[in-house]
């Protein structure tokens, strides 16, 4: 953590002040959800305190139908909390905004833009029209193919959504979000829909774009390696209704992690059972 | 290991007639029993000959698959042809009043041997007719789709304005276009905007129609990708709605079009002047029959192309 902040910094009170912000980079409040559905309401999550520190990648798993998404649509602004209050880099989370970039799952791709345009739309919103100091045609340009290239995907910038494979969309949402340079990114079950191969793949991927940003992270996942290899805390949720957070694992691992290396780590298989002893005896989902 | 061997050389000579075979073409029956009189004295690789020549029959069996293939497509419509003459004719027999398709089809040869002249307000060749009657449909229909597919997406896209509009748009979309007919009259105090009106009130609503449920239909993964990166309205109708609907809209538009072309033969023969329906109500009135059936094939042909046209359109629009 302390590594972000600047080692220039003489003032020791603004050191103090900054890094209070920074461990409560990102902070949920007392917060509550629920939904009116048509057989009444349904309380989704309840009293979730939660703060993230700035630079740490966050997992929120559970099982499914627990609230890990709505979780996320909260902090990204695209649901509004019923009870509480959520905060962003000491902002209120009052909407959507693209300080909060989401990774969604079925990669939401416009499907009549090609993947340039996809990501120069995102682009060109956040860095080519705010009135006072908006770039360059050429700069959104260089902006939107450092992105793809970031991704991997120079190669494919002309083509449309569907002439490229699932892992190849999910790169190109992934360019998208973090074109914006965001201070969050969201990822909501970005692997999900990805074969294992690929997923791995994308993971490592991932990984080594998160150590080159620094950017905060908040990943939605049901994958209990994917969430233990790229997260520094794992938050792992009760069952709903009433969803809340169960438990908060600290994963110590060095970075860089190898997924090899760690697959026979003595203290990654001990993170690894003490998430999968959470989910299947603690909270053990009763058969559907 | 001489029957391998044998086996090996005939499909060598196999190979190489068969290459000849291509080569040839015409002859390919001939080549082919001879490539199997060759094969058949080595014994030994019968059941390769058989194989092979299996192989080389394919190839007239192609041909005759094509030409199967090919009369399947074209003859059930000339079929269907061959049976609306028949019944034509038919009937034509039992009721002497009506022209036979022999009649018809002179006096259509006679008809379209000069179809633009002019003798008067009232007595203008077929062609002016046709014409008259698309122009107005193209306006009627032109102006229908300058509003009706605005307010289309203003309807999908705002819940308030769809509630608002639902009860006006349900109460009026049922009434026959020639109910609008007195209106138009009264307002326009001429015949021809009148007509144009009819077209314009029947085309509008397959359009709003589709444009909203097309506008409304959008996926919410998009609309909240336009949330998240906050697109102004302008980019929302630009980049999203706009290239999502349009497949909905083309649809309405076909169906807006079909529709006014129903409606203009109808609206035509009450309001007068040049175009088809007046052109057939004129020719009832002469009681020249064979012209009104020639109408009726004209008014569906030109139908048939105006649909095909849009449908092509439509393909080109189409992202996926």
């Amino acid at each position: 953590m302390e590594k972000i902040l600047s080692p220039e910094i003489d003032n020791i009170e603004k050191t103090n002040i900054d890094k209070a912000n920074a461990d409560r980079y990102v902070q949920l409040e007392n917060v509550d959800m629920t939904f009116s559905t048509k057989k009444g309401d349904f309380n989704a999550l309840k009293n979730i305190n939660l703060s993230i520190k700035e630079g740490e990648f966050i997992s929120i798993i559970g099982h499914s139908g627990c609230g890990k998404s709505t979780v996320l649509n909260l902090i990204a602004g695209l649901t509004q909390p019923t009870e509480g209050l959520l905060f962003c880099a000491g902002r209120n989370i009052a909407g959507p905004g693209p300080e909060r970039a989401v990774v969604f799952q079925n990669h939401s791709l416009l499907p009549w833009l090609s993947c340039y345009e996809n990501v120069y739309l995102a682009v060109e919103r956040v860095f080519g029209s705010s009135a006072d100091e908006s770039e360059s045609k050429a700069q959104l340009k260089a902006r939107t193919e450092a992105a793809l290239e970031l991704v991997g995907l120079t190669h494919a910038t002309d083509k449309r959504p569907n002439e490229i494979s699932g892992g190849m969309k999910q790169r190109v949402g992934i360019a998208r979000a973090l074109a914006m340079e965001p201070k969050v990114l969201l990822l909501d079950e970005p692997f999900g829909a990805l074969d294992a191969l690929t997923r791995a793949n994308l993971q490592d991927e991932l990984m080594k774009i998160m150590a080159k940003t620094g950017c905060t992270a908040v990943m939605v996942t049901h994958d209990v390696d994917e969430a233990i290899l790229l997260s520094d805390r794992v938050v792992m949720m009760t069952n709903g209704p009433s969803a809340g957070i169960g438990e908060i694992l600290d994963v110590n691992l060095p970075r860089p992690r190898a997924r090899l290396a760690l697959a026979e780590d003595k203290d990654y298989n001990h993170l690894r059972s003490e998430v999968l002893r959470f989910l299947y005896e603690r909270h053990a989902k009763k058969a559907a | 290991m001489s029957a391998t061997s044998i086996s090996k050389e005939s499909l060598k000579a196999i190979m190489q007639s068969k290459e000849t075979v291509v080569s040839k073409g015409a002859a390919m029956a001939d080549t082919e029993k001879v490539v199997i009189a060759e094969v058949a004295k080595t014994e030994v690789a019968k059941d390769v000959t058989k194989k092979s020549s299996a192989l080389l029959s394919n190839k007239p069996s192609k041909r005759k698959a094509q030409i199967y293939s090919v009369l399947n497509v074209v003859l059930p419509p000339v079929f269907g042809i061959l049976l609306l003459l028949a019944v034509w004719t038919l009937i034509s027999h039992q009721s002497p009043n009506l022209p036979g398709p022999l009649k018809t089809w002179y006096s259509a040869i006679e008809l379209f041997s000069d179809p633009f002249y002019v003798n008067g307000p009232n007595d203008q060749g077929v062609g002016w007719n046709i014409l008259a009657s698309l122009q107005r449909v193209a306006l009627g229909f032109g102006l229908a789709a300058l509003v009706g597919i605005p307010l289309g997406f203003i309807i999908g896209r705002f819940e308030f304005m769809s509630r608002m509009t639902s009860p006006i748009i349900s109460l009026l979309r049922p009434v026959s276009p020639l109910a609008w007919l007195p209106i138009g009259l009264l307002v326009f105090k001429a015949a021809n905007p009148a007509a144009i009106w009819v077209i314009f009130i029947s085309a509008i609503w397959p359009m709003i129609i589709n444009t909203s449920v097309g506008v409304s239909k959008v996926p919410q993964d998009y609309m909240n990708v336009a949330k998240v990166l906050n697109l102004s309205e302008w980019k929302i109708v630009t980049k999203i709605l706009f290239p999502f609907v349009l497949p909905y809209m083309m649809t309405g538009v076909r169906l807006s079009i079909g529709v006014a072309w129903l409606v203009i033969v109808a609206a035509e023969m009450l309001t007068g002047g040049v175009g088809i329906g007046f052109w057939v109500w004129d020719e009832w009135n002469n009681l020249n029959v064979e012209h009104i059936i020639i109408a009726i094939f004209v008014v569906g042909i030109v139908g048939l192309l105006l649909e095909f046209a849009l449908t092509q359109i439509a393909k080109k629009f189409s992202y996926e």
